[in-house]
């Protein structure tokens, strides 16, 4: 009964939560631009209209096109029950659940990239093929962080791998993820999520046809991988483990917060990349987190 | 240059009786224009006069250097001429128009096609130019767009992320101004002129009224032509002030963008106060001005100037100061110098790329004559001299207007206006904030308009930003286009 509770409450927490994180990004940019901007729970009312409107197919699409968006978010939600909630510990954790985690992530774009090309528009595919060419980059840096993580801890699950504090490493690790965490969920300087210009687009670019109830999955799965990996960014650098539930907790809130206080800050005062200038940057984020590797395993040694 | 030249010569803002413009037979009047392109002089404009079932062809040509117009024309013909455009591209938009309206072949050309004939509901694009390969991919946008901008159809041919070759199809706007202004002026004309492009309100108007005051063979009173300086200034800050928000957005950077936002409206409300209307409708009337600057409202302009002014330095100032939006800027949508000069771009598209062309400078007329300022010059021809001439032309804009607020001319608001002369041909050429704003007036004997010709200066830079893409990633486009920024109606008359 206790764990059919905690299911309860835990998925509460990331379907709940999830859509705040846009919002607080949204506030802080339009503070900084001196302007009142969209309401903090804007995403919300979103998600409640989108859920009310029919669903409009393309004459060339598979019912794919409607499915696809539902199995990634059912991806992602999989993926955020196998992640740790500080004092709460994982909703599902056995031994490997780190490797199932990243196959989870990957499905997920497998299928949105699969709904995209659906409708066989010029925009979809040339946002596919970016989406995917860049992931490719981003991956490697996240896989390197997961195996620092990993080796430190000499686990492969996140229960453990999250648990014992950072050392020296911590630092590289932090930027390491910052910036693929900014380059996954779309944001500044990687991709514009404010654009209007499907050109430039990259990931919006993908579900331009999309409407009604899929894409309210889409954009819901959106603000939930924003949520995870910013709770994979706190917990993976900051030494909570020896703390009290309750001030763990806290120390998560208040992380999570900073951080999506922070890529708010990152999209007011940096304009975005050109693409030929995006590998660059997830190749550093691969290399920051291969030093964190590094320091993982020699660091153990010495 | 000019002075041996075979054409007949006038300034800015003159007219001549249309027997003095010398007359050859079609091949004879096509040499001679090649030969003066040939030296340098640049096609302001050439289009057709239908002389019953014939055309005659009239070629308006600019000598920058020596401050000078120069026209010829055709004797009347049917058929086909030898083409302009293999020698001087900068023909090719005015040869495939007079094949459009008149049912002249130039024979040579190597792109003809319709400029904005509709087929239907929708213009006929004719084919695209199309790239053959099988890694190349095909990708068309428009003509209607995500944002709330006008129509027009873009046709890429990309290789991966890079454009080999853009064409840009127009025509969806095409309203029939010119048809609209035979047997002219009417009442309505100087309406429709405000709207051949609606943020080019007052650069068109001003061309339209100094025609007619060419016509009769008078000038407006200088404390008009003071205001019409004034306004024209104004409408320039406005555009360029918003453009370099418009580039700041499409590059993700806020903060510029939403100050830009915000200042271009307060340039737009300075229009307002000078004549109640934000794009400076209703102010300029053929003969003088409908409203005049009274020392109190100049003074309260200047107040309202000078901090919009400080303001706007500051936005700019962050956007330079970001290395990644000169990271963004620099290199990007690059147009060389003697591309610029052989497909006659005008305006700022022109001066990015280190061509001094600036109509206020090369053919002063009205209240330019009097005041001056220096025109904006920067090398480059990529995004980054675009954006960096217009801010530019912003510091220079400004100054100009803080000088000229405080030391107005005296003197009547209004002249009465005789009719047009008639058998007359007049020339205006106004700088507008996009560039060179050209229309031409031709009278019959009764001193109606026989032809009005509009060149818009969109006319000349949409091919600029054909090649500007060319060799440029896709996802660069918006900055490019937005660089430019040109008009599609006033493209499309």
């Amino acid at each position: 009964m206790n764990s059919i509770l905690d299911l309860i409450l835990r998925l509460d927490c990331w379907l709940l939560l999830a859509p705040l994180l846009p919002g607080i990004i949204n506030k802080v940019k339009a503070w900084v631009a001196g302007r009142r901007g969209p309401p903090v729970l804007q995403l919300y009312y979103d998600l409640a209209r989108l859920w009310k409107k029919g669903v409009v197919m393309s004459t060339l699409a598979s019912p794919a096109f409607v499915i696809l968006p539902a199995v990634t978010w059912v991806a992602l939600l999989s993926a955020a029950m196998l992640m740790p909630l500080g004092p709460l510990g994982a909703g599902l954790t056995f031994r490997g659940d780190a490797l199932l985690w990243l196959y989870l992530l990957a499905l997920g774009r497998f299928c949105t990239a699969w709904a995209a090309m659906e409708t066989g528009s010029a925009f979809e595919g040339m946002g596919t093929v970016r989406e995917v060419s860049y992931a490719v980059l981003a991956e490697a840096a996240l896989i390197a962080a997961v195996l620092t993580l990993s080796v430190q801890s000499g686990s492969i699950s996140w229960v453990t791998m999250l648990g014992p504090p950072m050392g020296a490493g911590a630092a590289l690790l932090a930027a390491g993820l910052f910036i693929v965490l900014l380059s996954e969920n779309c944001r500044v300087p990687f991709d514009d999520p404010n654009t209007h210009l499907e050109l430039t687009m990259i990931h919006e670019a993908m579900v331009l046809d999309h409407s009604g109830p899929p894409l309210a999955a889409i954009l819901h799965g959106a603000s939930m991988k924003l949520l995870l990996f910013t709770v994979l960014l706190v917990q993976a650098v900051l030494p909570m483990s020896q703390l009290k539930p309750l001030a763990a907790g806290a120390v998560l809130a208040c992380g999570v917060l900073g951080v999506t206080v922070a890529v708010g800050l990152v999209e007011s005062l940096l304009a975005r990349f050109a693409f030929r200038r995006v590998p660059l940057l997830l190749t550093t984020a691969f290399l920051l987190c291969l030093f964190a590797l590094l320091v993982a395993w020699k660091g153990g040694l010495a | 240059m000019s002075a041996s030249t075979p054409f007949a010569l006038l300034a800015n803002s003159g007219s001549l009786p249309w027997a003095e413009v010398p007359a050859w037979p079609v091949a004879d009047f096509i040499r001679a224009c090649s030969t003066e392109l040939g030296r340098g002089a640049r096609l302001c404009s050439l289009f057709g006069v239908a002389e019953g079932e014939a055309t005659q062809l009239v070629a308006v040509l600019a000598f920058d250097a020596d401050s000078t117009l120069a026209v010829g024309r055709s004797t009347p013909m049917v058929g086909s001429f030898p083409s302009l455009t293999p020698n001087h591209p900068q023909a090719h938009l005015f040869e495939r128009e007079v094949w459009e309206q008149h049912g002249l072949t130039p024979v040579g050309h190597p792109w003809l096609k319709p400029v904005r004939r509709t087929a239907g509901n929708a213009p006929a694009n004719g084919e695209f130019f199309r790239v053959a390969g099988g890694e190349i991919h095909e990708v068309a946008v428009g003509p209607v767009h995500a944002g709330i901008i006008e129509p027009g159809h873009f046709r890429f041919q990309c290789a991966g992320e890079e454009v080999l070759h853009l064409e840009i199809a127009l025509g969806y706007q095409h309203r029939g101004i010119e048809e609209a202004l035979g047997g002219g002026p009417y009442r309505t004309t100087l309406m429709q002129m405000e709207t051949v492009a609606g943020d080019s309100s007052i650069a068109h108007a001003t061309a339209y009224v100094t025609l007619l005051e060419a016509l009769a063979g008078s000038e407006a009173p200088l404390r008009a032509q003071w205001l019409r300086a004034i306004a024209l200034e104004l409408e320039r800050l406005a555009n360029h002030t918003g453009d370099l928000g418009a580039l700041a957005n499409d590059v993700a950077f806020l903060p510029t963008s939403s100050t830009c936002g915000k200042l271009r409206g307060d340039f737009l409300n300075l229009t307002a106060l000078l004549c109640g209307n934000r794009f400076g409708r209703g102010l300029i009337r053929p003969g003088g001005s409908r409203h005049d600057l009274e020392p109190a409202r100049a003074e309260e302009m200047l107040e309202k100037l000078l901090p919009a002014l400080t303001d706007t330095a500051q936005a700019i100032a962050w956007l330079w100061d970001s290395s990644s939006v000169r990271s963004r800027f620099e290199g990007v949508g690059r147009v060389f110098a003697a591309q610029a000069a052989e497909i006659g771009l005008v305006g700022p598209a022109a001066r990015a790329c280190g061509l001094v062309r600036d109509v206020r400078y090369d053919h002063p007329a009205g209240w330019h004559r009097f005041a001056q300022s220096p025109v904006t010059v920067w090398p480059g021809g990529d995004v980054f001299a675009r954006a960096r001439v217009r801010s530019l032309e912003i510091q220079r804009s400004g100054e100009f207007l803080a000088g000229q607020l405080i030391c107005p001319p005296e003197g009547e608001l209004r002249d009465d206006l005789a009719d047009p002369e008639p058998d007359t041909l007049a020339v205006a050429l106004v700088e507008g904030w996009r560039g060179e704003v050209c229309h031409v007036a031709l009278t019959d004997n009764a001193g109606r308009f026989r032809r009005y010709k509009i060149t818009d200066p969109s006319f000349h830079n949409w091919s600029g930003l054909a090649l500007a893409l060319r060799g440029t990633a896709i996802s660069d486009f918006p900055i490019c286009n937005k660089s430019f920024n040109l008009s599609y109606c006033g493209f499309d008359l």
